[in-house]
């Protein structure tokens, strides 16, 4: 729940009460609030946590790491939307053993 | 599943792992706190690619795992009501409360939501005036400038259909009361990198000094945690104790100054009861006075919870690092991720779950036998 994806912002907007963004990871585009970032601009990249930005970083920091989660594998669960999450979750957390096969009992 | 020497930096991986051998010349006991940096160990084999001396004990960041039974009943008790919309991040949806999971409130007609942001929660509010929208608001610094900011929004926009069910706890506290806790044995501890990127680690060189211990501010790939180690193995092998940053292209030591403003105006210190560890003096956040019409707990006053734990389930054990998942006599036989008895065996970042997803299935014994002997057993 921790993790923080790193995402290059494309679009901002504002209106007076929040500083939202489109914020693309690899393909999958999210709104982002950028409040906690005002130093960010289109064109930047920036870590992500439940769509709040939370610190800008290089372009080549965020490329790698994206390039690590994807292969990793959490990319997918991060970003999934609403009705994919709750799929996931409700079958979550699914394991990689099938029941009882990698139990010793 | 993938192994760290299929990745392209495996061969760099390989080499951190051995000159962490060549300095390691006695065996310590290094805790990650987070959670996410437990998965990360475990499935990529980190534990196993260290000297078999240096032991990694799994901490208490995992925020689902250590938020209390008697809120999750809440939340079940809210979520059950006509006229709610309860919204949740996933991980939260199978974890076990006294009687039922979200999952099944769902199931026997409960409006439960899993959500990407708790803005989603707040957008909900908007578009169903005649419902009451609740956020699940869990989690550890992280997380905490979001469920902040929906708060925020919500009080801005004047919703009067929005409210937050806090379980919001914080990584000094815990780490504090770890290293207090009679026949601790952690030497050292691998800060998590994004409640860094958030708070910073200026709270923390106070810690190092007064107990005497490295603590490293780390990242969750790989390398990250292999630079983690090894720096906080070079701090112990030359006796010192300090606060290092082994994620600076993420984290600063003032940490994210707009987040921390907004944060000290809606949330308050407080003290807080983590599931499977008791009280922690002022380790976690409420909503302050200002934004305390927005807290759930006061709008639905839950009442009649009587909790009660699984009697087998050691999760508490776990989260304190006292024992390794597969040392509890349920771990994959009675305790499954299917049929989980504690939050461990839930969240993604669980150490349980880990364990068992990655096939982890070695006994105390085998256990307490690896390293030769250097480990020993762990129960603290």
């Amino acid at each position: 729940m921790c993790l923080a994806i790193p995402g290059k912002v494309e679009e901002i907007t504002n209106d007076g009460l929040i500083r939202m963004g489109r914020v693309n990871f690899g393909g999958i585009v999210k709104n982002v609030c950028l409040d906690y970032v005002p130093e960010v601009e289109v064109g930047d990249y920036t870590i992500v946590h439940v769509g709040f930005a939370l610190s800008k970083i290089d372009e080549e920091t965020a490329k790698q790491t994206l390039a690590d989660f994807r292969e990793m594998g959490v990319l997918d669960e991060e970003l999934a939307g609403e009705d994919e999450a709750f799929a996931r979750a409700a079958k979550a957390p699914q394991s990689p053993c099938p029941d009882g096969s990698c139990s010793k009992e | 599943m993938k192994y760290l020497t299929e990745f392209r930096n495996g061969e760099i991986a390989q080499r951190m792992a051995r000159e962490i051998h060549s300095i390691t010349t006695r065996p310590w006991k290094i805790m990650e706190v987070c959670g996410g940096q437990t998965h990360s160990i475990i499935k990529n084999g980190i534990d196993q690619m260290i000297p078999a001396g240096i032991e990694m004990i799994h901490g208490p960041g995992c925020p689902v795992c250590v938020t209390p039974l008697e809120l999750i009943d809440k939340a079940l008790a809210i979520a059950a009501q006509p006229g709610v919309i309860f919204c949740s991040f996933g991980d939260m949806l199978r974890v076990p409360g006294t009687d039922a999971d979200l999952f099944q409130i769902k199931g026997a007609g409960g409006d439960v939501r899993v959500v990407y942001s708790p803005l989603d929660a707040v957008e909900l509010a908007v578009k169903n005036p005649d419902k009451q929208v609740v956020f699940f608001g869990v989690g550890f610094e992280t997380t905490a400038p979001a469920n902040a900011m929906s708060v925020h929004l919500a009080k801005r926009r004047g919703l009067k259909n929005f409210s937050l069910l806090v379980s919001h706890v914080l990584v000094p506290p815990a780490i504090e009361a770890i290293l207090q806790s009679p026949g601790n044995q952690v030497q050292g501890f691998l800060l998590a990198g994004h409640v860094c990127s958030v708070m910073g680690y200026w709270e923390y060189p106070p810690i190092a000094e007064k107990y005497g211990i490295p603590l490293v501010v780390t990242g969750f790939e790989p390398l990250d945690l292999l630079d983690g180690i090894r720096r906080a193995v070079v701090q112990l092998e030359a006796g010192r104790h300090e606060v290092e940053n082994a994620y600076s292209r993420i984290v600063t030591f003032e940490g994210n100054r707009a987040a921390q403003k907004l944060l000290a105006e809606v949330f308050e210190v407080t003290d807080r009861a983590w599931r499977g560890i008791g009280v922690i003096p002022q380790s976690g956040w409420r909503l302050s006075e200002p934004y305390r019409e927005f807290d759930a707990e006061q709008r639905f006053h839950i009442s009649g919870i009587h909790t009660q734990e699984s009697p087998l389930c050691r999760a508490g054990d776990v989260l304190r690092g006292a024992i390794k998942p597969a040392e509890c006599s349920a771990f994959g036989k009675e305790c499954t991720p299917r049929h989980p008895l504690g939050a461990t065996m839930v969240s993604s970042e669980g150490a349980c779950a880990a364990y068992y997803n990655y096939g982890r299935f070695i006994s105390a014994e085998e256990l307490a036998g690896a390293g030769s002997g250097l480990t020993g057993a762990t129960r603290g």
